[in-house]
């Protein structure tokens, strides 16, 4: 499997996806760390975060899969979010605790 | 030319009204991240090619202006890009 069979195979089969450097808990990064904690504070406990810098493979490749050069990227039913500028935008905007309701009731 | 020079010329292709880029490079000396080189920039950009575009349009299209710059140059890009009449 190509690195990005395997971005889309992890995206269509897993509701909600962050790619992001390090891990929710110890993340390394301010914006992969931000990300993550709107993700937290919107109450999404079943995600999957996949660490670009302990998959060298996903950490080349991931920019081509969506054509966003940086990290992280959140992606929604198979769809890219953005990264977490975006994220923080819409949860101020009370949009992204919409989109993430209807994305896991459904 | 400096990264920040390199930065603004690229994005003089979407006739920003106000164009403000903060070098935060320094904050992040040290950190794993940096050590590729690339500087960490804050941009807030106004423009009306952001009319009627979701964020995530108005990001590509600044990531599209930006071209092979954020490969190498950038490391990290904060973005706000508004339209004049959200200002």
């Amino acid at each position: 499997m190509t690195p990005l069979d395997r971005i889309r195979d992890q995206v269509t089969n897993n509701t909600v996806v962050l790619y992001m450097k390090g891990t929710p808990q110890f993340p390394q990064c301010g914006f992969s760390s931000r990300a993550a904690q709107v993700l937290q504070a919107c109450g999404v406990k079943d995600f999957l975060a996949v660490s670009v810098l302990a998959d060298p493979e996903i950490f080349e490749n991931l920019k081509y899969y969506a054509n966003w050069p940086t990290f992280p990227q959140l992606y929604v039913k198979g769809e890219l979010i953005g990264g977490s500028d975006i994220m923080i935008e819409m949860y101020q905007k009370g949009e992204i605790q919409k989109l993430l309701e209807e994305a896991q009731a459904a | 030319m400096s990264t920040p020079d390199l930065i603004r010329q690229r994005l003089a292709a979407l006739e920003p009204e106000t164009y403000t880029l903060e070098d935060e490079s320094a904050q992040h000396r040290g950190h794993a991240g940096a050590a590729s080189g690339g500087g960490h920039f804050r941009l807030t950009l106004v423009s009306h090619k952001f009319r009627n575009l979701s964020t995530l349009a108005r990001h590509r299209l600044v990531y599209e202006a930006m071209g092979e710059l954020m490969q190498r140059e950038i490391h990290a890009l904060s973005i706000t890009a508004l339209t004049p009449e959200e200002l």
